[in-house]
Order: C-alpha cells, then structure tokens, then sequence
C-alpha cells in the first residue's frame, strides 16, 4: 500500500512540476502517435469513403476484412513490422527499425483498419436519400463528397480519436520495432512497462495517469459525439 | 403553352425488372403537374429520371427543345432544378446555412447568398429560426426549410417526391397553403409526386395518374377525376362505384345500359350491345327516404337497401344494394336529418350526365 | 467543445508533422550501433550513465535494445545487433564456438541473492551454499517464485536445480510469473515466498517489499557480463567498428570507474563490481 501512495504522491510532483523526461516522453508520444494517425487518416478515411459510396463484386468481403483489421493484435502488427525491417529483411535496406520512423509504421499499420472501419460506418450512417440530395441541389461528384465528409464530420472524428486513442495506448508493437531506446524512441507506454520493471512506481505512475487522461479526453469526445443527433 | 420539359420513349430499367415507361410527356412552363399513383407505380423513379438524378435506360430528355446529354451538360440541366424529398434530408448546419447550401454549391459569395435567401426564409416563416441548428426542427419547420432551399436557387423545374407525406394533418395543411401560395407567385414550373389525390387536386394544373411505370392518363384534374380513361384510374380518383355493363338502347345524346337487371340511363355515346364501364362518383348520388313524396329530378332513381355506413369525418360513406353495389357520400348533418341507419330502405338517384361511360373496346 | 477539440487535434498534427522529420533524420545510419542486452541490465539504470558518456566521446549513437537474454544472444546471431552486453554463461560459450561472435570480453559482475519473507519457513538464512538453500526449500515444501521467463536470471535459476540435484518442473511448491525480476520479486514479496534475484533490482525495489537476503556470496551466485561483438565476416550489414568501440569502451578505465561507484550514492552499496581484464577462473566460477 505503501508504494501505491507513495508513488501516486511523486506521480503528482512530477506532473505539477512538469518534470522534463515526463514531459518529454509525453510530448513524443503524441507526435509519434499523432502522425501515424494523420498517416492512417489519408488511407482510412478514402478507402471508408470509397468503401461506403460504391458498389462493387467482393465488397462484402472487402468489408468483412476491414472489420478483422479493426481487432488486428498490436504486438502481431509488431513482430511483422520487425521481421519486415531488419537488415537482412525485405525492408532492410530502409534501415528505420529502431526509430521512431519504425513506430509510426507499425502504428499507421495499427491506426488504418480502425478509421477505414469507422469511417465506412460514419459514411453509411447518412441517409442514403442524401446524396441524391446534394446532387439534386447541383453539386459535382467532388462537390458531393465533400459535402458528405462535412456531414459526417463528427463521426469522422470519432474515427480520429479511436485510432489516435488505439495507437497511444499501444505497447507492443512499440517496444518491438522501437526498442524502448530513451530519449529515442520512448514512449509512454514502454516507458511505463520498464520503469514498472525497474521498480520505479512514482514516474510509472505518473505516465499512467497521463494516459488515463489521454484515454479519458478521447472517451469524451467520443461520448459527445455518439450521443449527438443528426438532423431530420 | 411552353413545352419546359419533354420526356420521349423514356425506360429505366433496374435489376431487370421496367420502372417507368413512358412513351411521351410534356411538362409546360409554369404548371403545376402531379404524379399520383399506389406505391411502386414508378413515381418517384420517374422523377429521378426526368431530373437526370437517375440515368434513364432508354429515351431522352429534352429540356427547352434541348437534349439532356452526358458529362457536364447533366450538371448544368440539375443546376436548373430543385429537387424536395420526403424526408427535409438538411445538412448539420443552421436553417440559414442549409437555405444557402445550394447557392454556396453555384459559387455564390456568403453575402451575396444571405441576401438572396433572406426572401425565402420569410416566405416559407422560418426567418425567426434563421441562426437555429437544423438538429433542433421539428418536422415541419425543417421540412419549410428544405422547401426554402429549393426556392433560394429560383429554380426553373422545381421536383417534389412526397414532400408533405411524414408531416401531421395540421403541419401539412399549413405547408400546403405556404406552398400554393408561394407557387401561385412565382410561378414556378413543378412536378409533384404524391399518392394523396386531395393534395394533387388541390395544387395541380394538370394530373398524371402512374400504374405499373406508365403513364395512364395524364389531363387537367376535373378530367382525370370525371372521365378516367380505365377502371385503374377510375378508383384511384375516387370512384366508389364502377360497373361493367352492356348498351341496351341508344339515342342522340343517351344510352340505356343494362347492369345486373336493372336499367341505368347514361349521357355518352355507344353501340348496342357494347360491353361499357360504368363509374359513378359518391358525391353525386343523392338519397332520399323512399315514402313517395319526395321527387328528385333524376330519371335514374333506385331502390334499395343501405348496407354499410362508415363515417369519414365530415361525411359518411352509405353503401347501398339496389340490384347493384352503390356508394354515396351524405354530409353528417344530412345522415342525422334523414335519421338514416343500417338496413334502412332507402331511394338513390343520380344524374344521366354524372355517370362517365368507359367504352371497352376502346374509343 | 467540438471545435477546442477539433483544434486541439489539428495543432498536435501539424506540430508532429514538424517537429518529427528533426528527430528522426538526426542520425546517419553508420553512427548507430544497435546495443542487444537483456532487460535486467537495462533495469539496473547503468546504461543511462554509461551510453551518454560513450556517445559524447565517440559520436556514435547507440540503440540499446533490452529484450530477454536468448532474444538478444539471437539478434547477435541474425546479425541484427552490433554488440552485445550479456550475462548467461553457457549461452555466451555456444555463441563463440559457433562462430557469431569475434572477441568475448569481461565487463563486470553483480551477484544473485536467495531472497524470501523474513519468517524463513525453510530455515536457510546463513547456509553457504546456494544448491543446500535449495534443496531444503524443495524438502519444506515453500513455494519458490521462479521467473520462468529463459532469462539469465531463470537460466541461474535452473543451473542452481541441477547442480542441487532437485527435481522441480511440475511440483507443486514451484511456481513461475513468467515477468521481469521487479514484478517477480513484487509477487514473492506478496505470496511471502521465496526466489531468486538480482542484488540490483533487490537492492532498487527493497524498501517496503518485506522480503530479506537469505543466501549470498557462493560462487555460483554470481553473474558476471560480458561485451561480444558480432562477427563481421557472417553479417556484412553489421557496424562492425561500431561495436567494437563500444566493447572497448566497456573495459576502458573510464567506464570501469563508473562501474565501481554506480549505485552507492542511491542504494548505499555498488550494484556492479568492474572486472575487466580478470580471467574468469580468478572470480571462482
């Protein structure tokens, strides 16, 4: 009980004091995470669009494995990424593994099926009337889809956020082609995997309680968003 | 007349089964034409058709004497019309920012669009909700909103699928006279799908009635109401009472028919021995307690038993067996005058000129 | 509320977007030297002291790589790793014979404790000998909390069994986590059963964890590290200069110094003892 309170006490030193390596691991945990999510962003958001307007033979298939790409195991997504980047693998000749190019990969790996998923749901949620709608009111294909994405922009979100909020909390794929190298490529997650390990429970702590709070934002966005009404 | 919008040897064929087919329509400029029909006679594939919304399988379309072709001609005939569907289908954004949508989609500036729009938010009494999200409308207040969105565009064909069939009595009667009113000023030309015949009659200079993706007949709203050309039309308009006959006798402006026994004078042309329909509107039969007294000027006077009496609101509905099935409407102060009640005897009578003779063989 | 969070998002986009490229491009691909070594070594905290040192000096950057001590012996064989700083005996002896590694170095050695709950059930507090502890945790039946995770630790472990001759796999009274020595030692210390460990996650984690050093200083207690570096001539792709300067970094005077006091000031007692140029035989093992 001792180390629990202890350690949450020095947890809330380091946060209020903004303790550099905290804040540095945290500030590098976004960007990591944030860019594979942009990156995931691009792929997922055309694919779910181009998914959710077109007919096409194998298109329940096509779905079919986007829904199993949504639950792909991080650490699997991890092992192949490795096995992919190591000098003598395919992709050796990149030489990324170890860096945070390497994470971004693997969690764009991670991120893509979930906003494709997500935002394939998004795009079928609008009434199927409404995009003869927007062509009745004169608009171009390009014109329509726009519209659409604009429709459909909180759902799109919370397309965003469920990706941003899978790769964040992410461990395994990050420690395996990342490495946990400090000042590198660690991020909160592996860094809370081995300060647990080193036994030093007060910063493992505090960088949990960042990604509670991480967790907790993106849980509200997504809240706030699936208890919003769409117009008649 | 202007001929706006011609529509020729028109076919959209989907998943192998014919929608429409309509051999040739015209649409004249300024009218007001209704598409009526039971669900699945292709009304709403029609308009899709005729508003390029759905690429027609076969035929074409003309507008202005032009045809309606590919690529970015189709763009600019739809930036021509405007189209309102049963849902208000309005986009996550303010009353005023969905009335401005089709505008926006034009090009035009937000200034130049406010002002253009501000007119229509009047007319259609929505100015007040102007800043409002559309999340939070009621039926009909969205539905007044898609409408203004239609207008702001002033659009030359305006094409409206049901748009007042999900509002309530009293939100759709208010819509309704907002709508006629806004029509009779602006004269726009529109092609209304609706399979409420009160609706079509009321708004409409002309009325299509649609069965089976065709159009059966199409003719101002007292013609297709008084004289349908088939059985088909007949009941959609209304007409209780249809029965097949045959000419017993003709002269030079009556035919005597026969029906199931009794005799039945009718104004119309004939042959002798021709098989002939019948169709008697419930309006325009008159009863009367049969005690002699009473004379009505109708040659054609039956006697019979009243059936059925089913209250419609303002009217009841009288089914009467005088050798034949006849059904009238009496106004609820008129059913309660006569005291009249089920298995009553009972005189009914209607004019030679109100019955409208349908000849089999064909014209 | 939408729009904060729509802006909040977009700004740590952008920001990424920026600042990643600086990061990521800082490093040519010849300076990095990818360091395998296990987790427990990575856990003790000398690494942070020792790599910056060796970085400033020589402009190399290492990537140090903690995976388990079969993990890392295996990249050094896939020519996956440069160099590697190791401490499993056996494993290190078929390493060199099979011809992955060029030169074999003692580093340093740390030392395995007996560790259990201060009650002692199986009464070997101050027996010398590490397989007699053993034999009587077997005899009393006291659970033994084994890592079971093939680490050099649980290779030490299991070294320790057969050479005390107990039969263990499958009793009753032998349990593994299948965790690194921290929380290994956190649920023996919560179970109050016995284990063994290293003096330097022990020493790190001992406050408030109720469980007392029992057994230590027998020969076969101890762990001793060494610096490999891979063979050049097998994996061309490998850093070869790389991680000899590492190795040599290890053994240099420099290091070795850090090495003596690492620890004292924290835990009141060093972790490691610097043993380079020593010959194996001289530390009893």
């Amino acid at each position: 009980m001792d180390i629990i309170l202890e350690g949450i006490l020095k947890a809330f030193i380091l946060l209020v004091t903004f303790d550099p390596e905290v804040l540095g691991i945290t500030w590098f945990s976004l960007k990591v995470s944030g860019t594979a999510t942009f990156i995931s962003l691009f792929f997922g958001m055309s694919v779910g669009t181009v998914v959710a307007l077109t007919q096409f033979p194998g298109r329940k298939f096509v779905v079919s494995l986007i829904n199993t790409g949504m639950a792909l195991p991080p650490v699997v997504v991890g092992l192949f990424v490795t096995i992919f980047l190591w000098r003598n693998g395919p992709l050796g000749f990149l030489e990324i593994l170890y860096t945070p190019a390497a994470m971004i990969l693997a969690q764009a790996i991670i991120a893509t099926p979930i906003v494709t998923g997500i935002s394939l749901a998004a795009m079928q949620q609008l009434p199927r009337k409404m995009r003869l709608q927007i062509l009745a009111l004169g608009a171009t294909r390009l014109q329509m889809v726009r519209i659409l994405i604009r429709e459909a922009r909180l759902p799109l979100l919370a397309a965003v956020m469920a990706g941003f909020g899978g790769v964040i909390s992410e461990v395994g794929a990050s420690i395996m082609v990342g490495g946990n190298i400090k000042g590198y490529t660690r991020v909160l997650t592996t860094a809370t995997v081995m300060e647990t390990s080193r036994g030093n429970f007060d910063i493992a702590i505090a960088l949990g309680i960042i990604l509670l709070l991480f967790a907790y934002a993106i849980n509200l966005v997504l809240t706030t968003v699936q208890q919003r009404e769409r117009p008649r | 007349m202007t001929t706006i919008l011609e529509a020729k040897n028109l076919k959209v064929i989907r998943g192998g089964s014919l929608l429409v087919d309509v051999l040739d329509m015209e649409i004249f400029e300024g009218e007001t034409l209704s598409l009526i029909g039971p669900n699945g006679a292709g009304k709403t594939t029609l308009l899709q058709a005729l508003s390029y919304l759905m690429k027609p399988s076969a035929g074409e379309i003309l507008f202005r004497g032009q045809t309606v072709g590919a690529g970015q001609r189709v763009l600019e005939y739809r930036r021509k019309l405007a189209m309102v569907f049963q849902e208000p289908l309005l986009f996550d954004t303010t009353v005023i920012g969905n009335v401005m949508s089709g505008l926006k989609i034009r090009g035009v500036g937000a200034s130049e669009a406010r002002r253009i729009v501000e007119p229509q938010l009047e007319r259609f009494g929505i100015a007040h909700l102007r800043d409002r999200s559309a999340r939070t409308l009621s039926g009909g207040e969205a539905q007044r909103t898609s409408l203004a969105r239609a207008f702001a565009i002033s659009p030359e064909i305006l094409f409206l699928d049901e748009p007042f069939a999900a509002l309530d009595p009293p939100t759709r009667e208010s819509i309704v006279s907002d709508l006629e009113k806004v029509l009779a000023e602006t004269k726009t030309t529109t092609i209304m799908a609706t399979h409420d015949r009160n609706e079509a009659l009321r708004l409409s200079d002309r009325i299509a009635v649609m069965e089976g993706g065709r159009i059966a007949q199409i003719d101002r709203p007292a013609v297709v109401m008084n004289r349908p050309v088939d059985q088909f039309v007949a009941s959609f308009v209304g007409t209780e009472t249809i029965l097949e006959g045959e000419v017993r006798d003709t002269n030079e402006t009556a035919l005597i028919v026969g029906v199931n026994g009794s005799e039945i004078e009718v104004v119309g042309k004939g042959r002798i021995g021709e098989k002939v329909v019948l169709c008697i509107r419930p309006e325009n039969v008159t009863l009367a307690i049969p005690d002699g007294t009473v004379k009505t000027s109708a040659r054609n006077a039956f006697r019979g038993r009243i059936g059925r009496i089913v209250p419609l609101g303002l009217f009841h509905k009288v089914e009467i067996a005088c050798g034949f099935a006849l059904v009238a409407y009496v106004t609820t102060h008129a059913l309660e005058d006569l005291s009249l009640k089920e298995g009553d005897e009972i005189a009914a009578s209607v004019k030679a000129t109100a019955i409208h003779v349908i000849r089999k063989s064909g014209a | 509320m939408k729009r904060f969070f729509a802006s909040w998002f977009l700004s740590v986009l952008l920001a990424s977007l920026v600042a990643l490229p600086v990061t990521a491009a800082a490093q040519p691909a010849q300076k990095n030297v990818i360091l395998a070594t296990t987790t427990s070594t990575q856990d003790s905290g000398l690494l942070d002291v020792l790599i910056p040192m060796f970085e400033k000096k020589t402009g190399y950057f290492v990537k140090t790589i903690a995976v388990g001590s079969g993990q890392a012996m295996a990249m050094g064989a896939k020519g996956e790793a440069d160099v590697l700083l190791v401490h499993s005996q056996a494993a290190e002896k078929k390493f060199m014979a099979d011809g992955n590694g060029v030169e074999r170095r003692i580093v340093m050695h740390n030392d395995f404790i007996i560790v259990g709950p201060p009650s002692d059930p199986a009464r070997i507090k101050g027996t010398k000998k590490a397989t007699d502890a053993f034999k009587k945790i077997a005899a009393s039946g006291s659970i033994f909390m084994s890592r079971g995770d093939k680490s050099g630790t649980h290779v030490k472990e299991m070294d320790i069994w057969k050479a005390a001759g107990v039969k263990y796999e499958g009793e009753k009274w032998y349990q593994q986590t299948g965790l690194g020595m921290g929380q290994t030692l956190a649920v023996a210390a919560e179970k109050k059963t016995y284990t063994l460990a290293d003096r330097g996650t022990y020493l790190a984690l001992k406050k408030g964890l109720g469980l007392d050093i029992l057994v230590e200083g027998d020969g076969i207690l101890l762990n001793v590290y060494h610096v490999i570096e891979v063979n050049p001539k097998k994996w061309t792709k490998a850093n070869f200069a790389g991680g000899k300067a590492f190795a040599d970094f290890m053994v240099s005077k420099e290091a070795q110094a850090v090495i003596k006091t690492f620890g004292v000031e924290k835990f009141g007692s060093p972790l490691f003892f610097p043993d380079a140029g020593k010959k194996e035989e001289a530390l009893g093992i």
